[in-house]
Order: C-alpha cells, then structure tokens, then sequence
C-alpha cells in the first residue's frame, strides 16, 4: 500500500507526481489492436492503462434477448497482474457494481435499437490501475465502440476531479484518491452536452462543485477531441501504402 | 470531376445527409444531423453529399443475394451465418424446392452439411424474426466448386469499383469468375488453382486498402505480376 504523501501540493503549486492542479496525466490512445475482437481499444492516462474489447452485435442467447433494442453487456475486470498487490481474478462485489455503472452509462450513447434481440459485448480489463479506472474504461469503451462500427451518438469520455489539501484537481492519480478530501469521476460526450456518469466521493462546497464540473468538462472535451484525431489518424495511417483520397 | 472527401467520426455534424431507418449511419438530433459512425464524407462539386462507413455491420434485407455457410441444422432447416447479427434460416423444403406432390429426401442434411457455402435470396427479414432464405431462383444454391472469401460487408463496394472498374480488372486479369455479395463474401471460381490464390490475395489487398486511390492500378499490375512469377 502506497504511504500518505506529507502535502498533496508543494510549495510551487505542484501535485505528487509533479503536474499542475489542471493538468492531465500523459494520455495514450490506440484502436484496433485485438484481431479477433469487432473493435478494441487500448488506453493510458499515465501509468493507469485499460483495454476494452466489442464483441457483437451478435445473436442472444434466449435469457438475456430484447425484443425491442440489443442488450449491453459490459464486464468491467481487473488484471490479476493490474495492482500492487495480487488481486483475486474472481470478480469482486466492487467490479460488478463498476460493470453495471459503466453499462448505465453506455446506454443513453449507443444506438441499441437498430440490432433488436443481439448482444453486444463490451469488456474492460483493466492491465494496470492507478487511479481512475473507471474513466478510462469508459474512454477506451468510446473508442472501442467506434472502431467496431457500432452507431453511436457521439464519442464520450471520462475523467476524475479530486479534491487535495483543499485545492482541485484534475485527473486523480492513486495516492491522490486513497487520501484525498474528494473524488469526482465524470463520463460525459461533450458534442451532445451530455453527461452519463456522474459519481461523488467525499465532500464538495457547492461551488467547488460546480467549479469542478467545469474542470472535468473542460478535460473530457480536450480527451474526445484526442479520440477523433486517434480514429482519424489510424484509419490514415491503416492506408499507408497508398495515399488517402482526399 | 473533383470532390471533398474527409474522415468523419461519430457525433460529428454531417450536412446534407437524410438519416435512415435501413442505414443507420446518420441520426437526427435537435436541428442537427450527425454520423454514428466512422466514416468517408464526401462532398462534391455540385453539392451532393454522400457518406460511406468505413466500418460497419451488414443487415440484411429482403431480395439481397447473399452467400451463407451452413453452422447447423434443426429438424427441418440449416442455420446459415451470413456475416450478419442475425443467423440466417434456410428450410429443408425451400432447398429442394418441394411442392404438393413431391417430397424432400428422406436425409436432406446429407446434401448439404455443416461447412458448406449456399448462394440465396433473403426472401423475409423484419428484425422480428430471423431472416429467411430461399434457394429458389436462378443461379441459386449450393456452391459446389471454386472458393468463398469473405471481407468485411462495407468494403464490397471497393471490391466493385466505381461502376465495377475493379471487378472487371479482376475479371479481364485473372480470367475468373466472380460473385460479390452484399454480405461480404465473395464466390470465386477459376481454371486452376493458382489463379484462385492469386485472386484471393489481390481481394485481401483491395479489402485492406480500401479507401485508398489508385487502387484499381496497382491491383492490375500485382495480378499481372504474380502470373508471370507463377507462369499461369
């Protein structure tokens, strides 16, 4: 377990691992790695690293089939190898609840209603965590998603806001949410001014909480704008033996 | 006559595009359309617009001419994969085409079995139901010779080219016989099996290649080359 940092901000205004209270971690992203899967996705906010996979829309089986939309299936794991200490690969009462948050927030985006009685599959697995695994799951799904050719509405993606020694910041690493006063995890698909996650832990003023949500808005345009150059640069690059029409 | 292409991705406003039930690449929302996929937009010079998923997923509808393979069977009909969400039915009475008074073999799943490729028309799909196949038509049924490839479904109209310049360089350069359908498998049939390889490489190439120019050159001049290093 990692020690309790003496500040969370030094003297130069300066967070644990050395960024600034607005500044997001290095952020990666690559589609299309899994051959086997309809799309994937790999994402990296510094060292917290998640890949998601679709699969579908596939036929249902009779238990879980809808005669009116597709039903979403999302498995949100952690890698055994994913943290400090082993975890458990059996999924535990914290992933299956991260699973049906996540779903819940898919379901407003992806436009299940053209694939009535299919399933499609989203997996998350989660290679390494350090803090805010649950927004990049959601981002990497976003991508994910797209690079299956599944219609959805828009690209979403997600970010946490914290709070340390009374200062908020943007995109919570793992000291920072163990110990920190707050933590605010946001997915939101910012072309649709629409947010489908939305989860608080810890205390907020009023106004650190609306100053929060700005913050967290801010990123999650910034990351989506990311997410359209990843797509549009990959299906280029995909070509490069010959030159893109344009 | 030249034109506007650029890459679109999902939530992006697209103008000009009248959003379909069948062709769910676009949506309506508030006063604005977007693309719910990835995607080639193109603008032309006289103002029409057209966009082509670059990834997508094929939904089958009544009357396309589809290749299927036959997964399994139940008393009285084949499941056929046909590269789409829904598997594909196929009756044992519509393969023979039975009428009042006569009958289907008494083991019909001899004659056609699990791994095995059909041609068919959709002859009913409403998403309700599966869709369902028939045989009855012609050059329909069970493919008995030559090979099938399947490619993904969006990249059939590259296979084909702008008024089917690329398949009839295939044609002309192989000597082949060729049957794209909508779902994305194509039925090819040579005089020997070298050609059929190289047939089979040059539509992998189109497929992985797809939305780049200068396409239909560069396959002509592969196919012309793989024979002269072949000697067919």
């Amino acid at each position: 377990m990692m020690a309790r940092p003496e500040k969370f901000i030094d003297e130069s205004g300066r967070r644990v691992d050395g960024r600034l209270p607005n500044e997001l971690r290095p952020i990666k992203m690559q589609v299309g790695l899994l051959k086997n899967a309809n799309g994937s996705a790999l994402v990296e906010y510094g060292l917290t690293k998640v890949i998601a996979a679709i699969y579908g829309p596939r036929e249902s089986q009779k238990s879980v089939s809808l005669p009116d939309r597709a039903s979403l299936r999302v498995r949100y794991h952690m890698a055994p190898f994913s943290t400090e200490e082993r975890k458990n690969p059996v999924p535990t009462r914290r992933e299956i609840e991260l699973s049906k948050v996540l779903r819940e927030s898919l379901e407003p985006i992806v436009m299940t209603n053209y694939f009535p009685r299919t399933t499609i599959d989203v997996f998350v697995e989660v290679l390494q965590s350090d803090g805010g695994t649950r927004t990049v799951a959601a981002t990497a799904a976003s991508l994910a998603l797209a690079d299956a050719g599944i219609p959805i509405k828009a690209l979403f993606g997600g970010v946490a806001v914290g709070k340390v020694d009374g200062v908020l910041v943007v995109d919570i690493n793992e000291v920072e949410d163990m110990y920190g006063d707050a933590d605010m995890p946001i997915v939101a698909a910012p072309d649709l001014n629409l947010v489908t996650l939305y989860q608080l832990n810890g205390v907020l003023s009023k106004d650190e909480f609306q100053e929060a949500f700005d913050i967290a808005m801010n990123a999650i345009t910034g990351i989506v704008n990311m997410e359209k150059e990843t797509l549009k640069s990959s299906y280029q690059v995909e070509n490069k033996e010959g030159d893109l029409e344009k | 006559m030249s034109s506007n292409k650029r890459i679109v991705v999902p939530g992006e406003v697209i103008e000009g595009i009248t959003p379909s039930v069948q062709e769910f690449y676009a949506f309506n929302y508030g006063d604005t359309t977007r693309a719910s996929m990835i995607g080639v937009l193109d603008i032309k010079q006289d103002g029409q617009t057209s966009f082509s998923p670059i990834n997508g997923i094929y939904m089958p509808r009544e009357g396309d001419v589809v290749i299927g393979l036959v997964t399994s069977h139940g008393v009285s009909n084949w499941f056929l994969d046909i590269n789409s969400p829904y598997q594909a039915i196929l009756s044992v009475q519509d393969f023979f085409g039975v009428r009042q008074n006569s009958q289907a073999p008494e083991d019909p799943f001899r004659y056609l079995q699990i791994g095995e490729f059909v041609k068919a028309k959709i002859a009913a799909f409403d998403r309700i139901r599966n869709p369902l196949l028939t045989v009855q038509d012609k050059g329909l049924g069970k493919i008995v010779e030559g090979s099938v490839i399947i490619i993904h479904p969006t990249k059939v109209a590259r296979v084909i080219g702008r008024k089917g310049s690329m398949i009839e360089t295939l044609k002309t350069t192989t000597g082949c016989e060729y049957f794209v359908a909508v779902n994305g498998a194509i039925h090819i049939k040579c005089d020997n099996k070298d050609l059929e390889t190289i047939a089979e490489t040059a539509i992998e190439t189109i497929e992985s290649q797809a939305h780049t120019s200068g396409l239909t050159e560069r396959i002509k001049k592969f196919i012309e080359e793989e024979r002269k290093i072949r000697g067919v």
